[in-house]
């Protein structure tokens, strides 16, 4: 019965825990920076609304930290419940990664969150500032460790082969974290996950401010959500390229897989389509609109370029490279075409046109603007949360599924990775188990996440009332729960 | 010495940081339906771990990470082996670290119960099934010539697994009570001395026969530390003795670290017990995985010892401080306070 394949069930779990895991990741590297920012402006300022914006956001970045934690361990223990054999392979040199991002930054992260979240009472106000700024450090340190130790599917370095062969054993460690692929991935992850959250800020700005509330706070919010997503994007594009081009020095394979691309082509030929018709299998085209130059100049910055097609590298893969292997995939090494095809395209085409809103966005909200945006722009407005979001998750849908059929990349294949002792029943309980609880969790954090933004900051105080941060300690109380 | 049996150790100590830390706020979740009478004594109690339960949690992914980067035969045989247990102990920490951030946001009494009763649970099934798994780990498991389990869950619930189960469920639901005790006051704090000290003859009872009974296992095979289990295992059984007498005197301070001496020399024990295994098969004892054959090679060992002896002090240090900062106690006035402030 195919339904309880062990081998498939245990990549929908990975597809669907990662995914979902990666919603709440983003928020958490580009939130607490902004949150971090507003204090600060609070801490040199004093002025009130800085600290009403710290909080409000800070109060969406909290909902969410928790999510990214809990997620966070199923993720590590199903490389053991369910990919043990690759975990027994690999895990001398993909363990570290993990076993460093423990000990330097997620310690670090978890506990300096709490410190922010219940000292505000019990710090003096800079070094409660100084808590959420290490905050914003361990959470980008923890995503570069495990970037690495993803970097090390996509581009196994570092590592020799055990005398018998049954392993991969580290080699050098300091390859292993300086990865081409996880010094590029590092800052495409970072600054997309910086205007996802610029994103967030600009849709709950601009609910407020189609309803006219809290207008003074969330002006600045909108200003500073929006330059954001602006210059994220044009930041997202730049190290896009550059991790295209390690791509294909790297994993030719999922770049022609990203284009469809059958036959080698070069210069006016190797065009980039920006869409396409296809049969359903992605194996022929019926009708695309293309570009020429373009994928060449993507995938090695000169317009003479060329670029290598699925069939000669399956040919060269076959022959050559990994003829130990051939066998077992039918002699085709490239992943599934459709997935590939347009999960490139929209994560380009869902950021683009988040960016696009932006620039609009800000050109309608200029200082000098003679008229007041139309009610229907701030609706727009909102969509660019969700847009940035769709585009990092495709993105990365496109990253994994473009690696495929390997587990690592010329290594191991995914179907030799997974637990040979786990019965499909089993994967298929946990599955289901983590689908249904995923999914209510879902309901409950996304209900939360909007009942926080509609409930909006605090007031400003009017004269009479005490400032917030001048509230003794004895008067603020110390619990949130 | 061998880096594999420094880690041996280091993985170790890991396990007895999350399970002293964790331990105390498994057991403030379990007594709920005990202590939190009302309200207030309810948020009381939760508020006791607020700052630091997910710290606490850090321990077991840190201990989790560490295990796969230094024996990553072990990590693969255990974490596939024992798949349903370990899926019943995510869910459970899921459930669980979620309801502490959800109860509070909305002020409806069913809402709030709900969540209690995923505290309640999420805290019990893992100090439930963590001994079950530690238990499982020290007496062995059926292991091929793969060093893959070739069980079930069923496999797993036998009697001294269960044993030891049972064994941490009440070691931990003590020492969250000890912590209740120490960081609470009035009704709530009285009513967790009286809860101490039911506790305290059935934990005693199951602790001391999960002693004799980890020793007659070990005893049974190559186990050169078993002086040192016996040790240790001695200083368990005093340090339970004598926080339950601090606890009768009523100096919670005193109840609540021999409380965490407890749990850390009892761990040590098991572990020192296991040595120089780290998954004994019960099929072959050829099959068995041991420190030397499931450990990583000596340069990654190198560079993580490395970065253990840098970044675990420096640990220690802050989250001690982080207990520091929270040191007063959550009292019933802060409580009112705080909800008056809010509703």
């Amino acid at each position: 019965m195919e339904f309880l394949d062990p081998l498939l069930l245990a990549r929908w779990q990975f597809g669907l825990t990662t995914l979902y895991h990666f919603i709440f990741v983003p928020l958490t590297l580009g939130m607490s920076l902004f949150v971090a920012i507003f204090q600060s402006a609070w801490y040199r300022t004093a002025d009130v609304k800085y600290l009403l914006l710290t909080r409000f956001f800070g109060k969406i970045f909290l909902i969410n930290f928790a999510m990214g934690i809990v997620t966070g361990i199923v993720q590590e223990f199903q490389f053991g419940m369910n990919w043990s054999s690759y975990s027994r392979f690999v895990g001398d040199v993909f363990g570290a990664p993990l076993a460093f991002e423990g000990l330097m930054a997620f310690f670090f992260e978890a506990t300096f969150i709490g410190l922010w979240i219940f000292g505000w009472d019990k710090l003096p106000k800079g070094l409660h500032l100084a808590t959420i700024w290490i905050t914003v450090v361990g959470t980008w340190l923890s995503a570069y460790f495990i970037l690495a130790a993803n970097a090390f599917m996509q581009n196994p370095v570092g590592y020799q082969m055990a005398q018998d062969g049954g392993r991969a054993e580290m080699a050098d460690f300091v390859a292993v974290l300086t990865n081409p692929v996880a010094l590029t991935q590092f800052p495409h992850t970072i600054i997309s996950a910086i205007m996802f959250s610029g994103g967030v800020m600009v849709a709950a700005a601009a609910w407020h401010l189609a309803r006219k509330q809290n207008v003074e706070v969330m002006r600045p919010a909108l200003k500073l959500g929006l330059w954001s997503v602006v210059i994220a994007f044009v930041g997202v594009a730049v190290s896009g390229d550059q991790l295209g081009l390690v791509m294909v020095e790297t994993q030719p394979m999922k770049m022609a897989a990203a284009e469809a691309l059958f036959n080698s082509a070069c210069g006016a030929d190797a065009s980039f389509s920006l869409f396409s018709i296809g049969t359903p299998d992605g194996t022929s085209e019926i009708w695309s609109l293309r570009v020429p130059y373009l994928l060449a100049f993507l995938s090695t910055h000169t317009l003479n370029g060329c670029v290598e097609g699925i069939n000669d590298l399956n040919l060269a893969y076959t022959t050559e490279i990994f003829p130990q292997f051939a066998d077992q995939v039918d002699g085709n090494f490239a992943p599934i075409l459709w997935v590939t095809y347009w999960s490139f395209r929209w994560m380009m085409g869902f950021g683009g046109i988040a960016a696009l809103i932006a620039v609009v966005g800000l050109w309608v909200t200029r200082k000098n603007a003679k008229r007041e945006p139309a009610p229907w722009m701030w609706k727009v407005a909102i969509w660019q949360a969700p847009l940035a979001l769709l585009g990092i998750l495709v993105g990365w849908i496109f990253t994994e599924m473009g690696r495929q059929p390997w587990i690592v990349f010329g290594l191991m294949l995914t179907e030799d990775g997974v637990s040979p002792n786990v019965p499909g029943w089993n994967v298929l309980v946990s599955l289901v188990a983590f689908t249904l609880i995923y999914l209510i969790l879902a309901v409950v954090e996304f209900g939360l996440i909007f009942k926080a933004v509609k409930k909006g900051p605090d007031p400003l105080p009017g004269p009479d009332d005490p400032h917030p941060s001048d509230m003794s300690v004895e008067d603020t109380p110390s619990t949130v729960y | 010495m061998d880096l594999a049996y420094l880690w041996f150790f280091i993985v170790g100590v890991l396990f007895v940081g999350y399970f002293v830390l964790d331990g105390f706020d498994f057991g403030v979740g379990m007594s709920l339906p005990f202590l939190g009478k009302n309200e207030v004594s309810r948020r009381q109690i939760i508020n006791t771990i607020g700052p630091v339960w997910d710290l606490n949690e850090t321990w077991v992914i840190v201990a989790g990470a560490c295990l796969f980067a230094a024996f990553p035969e072990w990590y693969a045989t255990l974490f596939s082996g024992f798949y349903l247990a370990l899926l019943l102990i995510l869910l459970a920490l899921i459930a669980r670290g979620v309801s502490f951030e959800y109860r509070h946001q909305r002020n409806d009494p069913k809402w709030k119960a709900r969540f209690d009763w995923m505290i309640v649970i999420g805290s019990a099934l893992p100090a439930l099934l963590w001994g079950v798994a530690v238990g499982n780990i020290v007496q062995g498991v059926p292991i091929d010539a793969d060093f893959n389990f070739t069980g079930t869950l069923l496999t797993l619930l036998n009697p001294y697994g269960l044993w030891v189960g049972v064994t941490t469920l009440m070691l931990f639901w003590l020492h969250g009570v000890y912590f209740i005790a120490l960081k609470t006051d009035g009704q709530v704090q009285q009513d967790a001395n009286g809860l101490a000290k039911r506790l305290a003859i059935p934990t005693v009872v199951f602790a001391a026969g999960t002693v004799v009974w980890t020793w007659v296992i070990a005893g049974g095979r190559d186990a050169p530390l078993l002086w040192l289990s016996v040790a240790t295992g001695a200083i368990a059984a005093v340090a339970l003795l004598l926080s339950v007498w601090a606890n009768w005197i009523k100096r919670e301070g005193w109840a609540f670290g021999f409380g965490a001496l407890t749990i850390a020399t009892a761990v040590l024990s098991l572990w020192t017990a296991l040595f120089p295994y780290v998954m004994p098969s019960t099929t072959d004892d050829a099959f068995s995985l041991t420190i030397e054959n499931a450990s990583s090679t000596d340069l990654t060992l190198t560079i993580m010892s490395w970065a253990a002896l840098i970044f675990l002090p420096l640990v220690l240090l802050y989250q001690g401080w982080t207990y520091w900062v929270f040191r007063k106690r959550v009292t019933r006035a802060h409580i009112e306070k705080a909800e008056a402030s809010v509703h």
